[in-house]
């Protein structure tokens, strides 16, 4: 692998090999404030093209690595930053057995976290982007790490994918941030990467006690409810890819999650109401 | 005619079981699998623990919520299904 | 030294550890977990001291295997519970056989399907049997259907979808296109039973099931784990077996594989320093180019030497296949595929 970039996101690092230049320059741009490892690291991507010639011709890059999904369809090398996160965000959710994985976006405040789970478009990652402006650090957009031995929930932000009409919602209401490039026709149409606050990466070894677990979704009438433990652990199982692999290290883990937070399902139509109402929840 | 069918349940010690409010999270530690169940199930396991019964038996034991047998039978197919419940005919 | 050939010296003398710098063992990693070989290497390099980093990733890759291996077991189980009454006892094979007979080639491996032996005269009952328990066909093609069950040496392959493993019904142990038959009478007949209602091959049986697996059913790749499993139970059965070594040499040659488990004994010794007697030791020109494909992966995981496997990739289907067969079952693949039909993916073995 002609290019290589490792880089260390709370307790994962992560070696990227490529077969191009650009998509290394591009990480080490999004990854400017990370730190950077150059030791044994705990997952391998790779960037190659799928056959010899087309690294020049309509160049495509296949996503591989430790894990792999067979037969996935390469990405134009344009969109070869987009193709090595979906690289990283592979190989946790294949790969990663130390913390149970939970398909979710964590904030925190005082040494507590909140952990914001649901479908995926339901906004969460936005949602948990725009709670950094109002006084929560980020601790994960996408995969929530949480420690099997002691409950506590380990920091993962990695920079956070936004699509759309999200970009200019979180680029208005955060205008200091700092940005990947924007990536158009994707088939979930325009993405672009916003990086973490400074105190986010800074405190990407600064675990948290998870507090609240919400249910956060997008609809015109706000509304919340409690949800029961049975529920929220059958929902969060679905939610990680990992539960199954665990074995009982994983059953205790969740059993003991739901049982000690606040469950909480809230319906909101705007990040305003949605911010109001965890200030009353916590 | 008698239905000599017999159902075993694993050994206690194979088995954690959680309860959540509504439910109980149980971890079938031999097979690996978790088995989300409401009542009369973690009382069925229990009774049939490491022993064999028929369903005369599981009905001598103790009492079921409307004591239908077939609802019984029903419940401890999709438990055999499951492999929670070994069936032995 | 390259990272795949680092790995079976590794593999082979856990002491070797202590001479790796991180960039060697960033290599090792990578080949052993291409190669499925992680969680072996991991519990061969149990209990030693290890560079922190690399101590954790291998320390993930032990809680993979021990549940992979609690899942295989458990599939094994739920297919006695089908086939009690019809199949007793279950005979298994390759990864979940050495798991359950606690062999030292079931240490840290991992296991993808379920295999079992089955008399020939009972397919249709065992079919029947598992139909009835929830298994269903993975694909129902009747083109491939009928070349299975008239030419393979298994069933089509089935699977449990809410377990989600498949389970590979064996009624002999190579196709029967193919030059050399064994017998299977013979290798049920051998089965040594494990108590609890399983039981695996005879333990020469089980030598010349691998050797066959690893040469004659596939073009080598995954080869490297194949062959490492040979290593283990070459040395455990030659240490506690007397005539070990001399059972082994006459089951080969009844099932008419005795090049091939030959060729698999030279090659573990080559890789693994097996401890061979006489007999046995020596080697072929032709071992080269087996080496060269076993250790065809780089450290970053990804499979080299190009010529090198796609010359195994046509050998192993002149192998299964008269070439005549062979042209008419590749003809009628490439006009299904060039109608876009959906590959079937397969589950590593």
């Amino acid at each position: 692998m002609k290019h290589v970039f490792g880089v260390q996101v709370g307790p994962v690092t992560f070696r990227i090999g490529s077969a191009w230049r650009k998509p290394i320059t591009q990480l080490q741009a999004l990854y400017r404030d990370y730190p950077k490892d150059g030791g044994v690291p705990d997952f391998t991507v790779r960037l190659a093209p799928l056959r010899p010639w087309r690294r020049w011709i309509r160049p495509a890059v296949a996503i591989g690595g430790d894990f792999v999904i067979p037969d996935a369809a390469p990405l134009p090398l344009d969109q070869g930053l987009l193709a090595a996160e979906m690289g990283m965000n592979l190989q946790m959710a294949l790969g990663q057995r130390r913390f149970l994985l939970l398909h979710a976006a964590a904030v925190e405040r005082d040494g507590c976290a909140i952990v914001l789970t649901g479908e995926s478009g339901a906004g969460k990652s936005t949602l948990a982007a725009l709670l950094q402006g109002r006084g929560w650090r980020l601790m994960a957009d996408e995969f929530v790490l949480l420690d099997p031995m002691t409950g506590l929930i380990h920091p993962f932000p990695r920079p956070v994918s936004l699509k759309n009409d999200s970009i200019d919602v979180v680029a208005r209401a955060l205008p200091h941030s700092e940005w990947g490039p924007l990536i158009s026709d994707t088939p979930k149409g325009t993405i672009r990467h916003l990086v973490p606050q400074a105190h986010a990466v800074a405190g990407a070894k600064s675990p948290a006690r998870p507090r609240l677990l919400l249910f956060p979704r997008f609809c015109a009438a706000p509304d919340q409810r409690v949800v029961g433990a049975g529920e929220a652990f059958v929902r969060l199982t679905q939610a990680s890819t990992n539960y199954v692999v665990l074995g009982e290290r994983g059953f205790l883990a969740l059993t003991r999650l739901v049982s000690d937070v606040t469950r909480v399902a809230i319906d909101y139509p705007d990040a305003d109401t949605a911010a109001a109402m965890i200030e009353g929840l916590w | 005619m008698m239905d000599a069918t017999r159902y075993r349940a694993p050994q206690a010690s194979d088995l954690s079981m959680v309860d959540l409010d509504e439910l109980v999270a149980i971890f079938h530690r031999a097979s690996g699998i978790t088995h989300l169940v409401a009542s009369p199930v973690p009382e069925l396991l229990i009774a049939l623990s490491g022993r064999w019964l028929t369903l005369d038996g599981i009905e001598q034991e103790f009492e079921l919520v409307d004591g239908n047998r077939a609802g019984l039978a029903s419940i401890m197919d999709e438990l055999v299904a499951a492999g929670l419940i070994e069936r032995r005919a | 030294m390259t990272p795949a050939l680092t790995l079976t010296r590794l593999l082979a003398d856990a002491t070797a550890a202590s001479s790796l710098d991180p960039d060697a063992w960033t290599g090792v990693l990578g080949v052993a977990r291409a190669e499925q070989l992680i969680g072996t290497l991991a519990m061969r390099l149990d209990g030693l001291v290890l560079p922190r980093r690399v101590a954790e990733v291998l320390e993930d890759a032990k809680a993979t295997a021990l549940e992979g291996r609690r899942q295989a077991l458990w599939e094994a189980e739920m297919a006695r519970r089908a086939l009690s009454g019809v199949i007793e006892p279950l005979i298994l094979l390759k990864g979940t056989a050495f798991a359950a007979a606690g062999l030292d080639a079931g240490q840290g491996r991992s296991i993808g399907d379920l295999d079992v032996l089955v008399p020939r005269a009972k397919l249709a009952q065992v079919e029947a049997a598992l139909l009835a328990h929830g298994w269903v066909w993975v694909k129902p093609d009747p083109y491939d259907d009928a070349y299975y069950r008239q030419w393979m040496h298994e069933l089509p392959p089935l699977v449990h979808p809410e377990r989600d493993r498949m389970i590979d019904v064996h009624h002999t142990i190579l196709p029967l296109t193919a030059r050399r038959t064994p017998d299977a009478n013979q290798l049920i007949a051998n089965a040594v039973p494990l108590g609890s209602g399983f039981a695996t091959l005879g333990h020469p049986d089980m030598v010349v099931h691998a050797a066959v697996h690893l040469f004659g059913d596939g073009d080598l790749s995954g080869g490297l784990r194949n062959l490492w499993d040979i290593d283990r139970l070459l040395r455990e059965f030659g240490d506690e077996e007397e005539c070990f070594w001399t059972e082994l040499g006459n089951c080969a040659a009844e099932h008419g594989a005795a090049d091939v488990v030959a060729r698999a004994v030279r090659l573990a010794d080559a890789l693994f320093r097996t401890p061979v007697p006489a007999g046995w030791a020596g080697a072929r020109p032709t071992d080269r180019m087996f080496l060269r494909r076993l250790l065809a992966r780089n450290g970053w995981g990804q499979e080299t030497r190009p010529a090198t496997r796609l010359a195994f990739y046509i050998r192993s289907h002149l192998l299964r296949m008269p070439p005549g067969m062979l042209a008419r079952h590749l003809w009628i693949k490439w006009r299904k595929s060039a109608g876009g039909k959906e590959r079937l993916q397969q589950a590593p073995r």
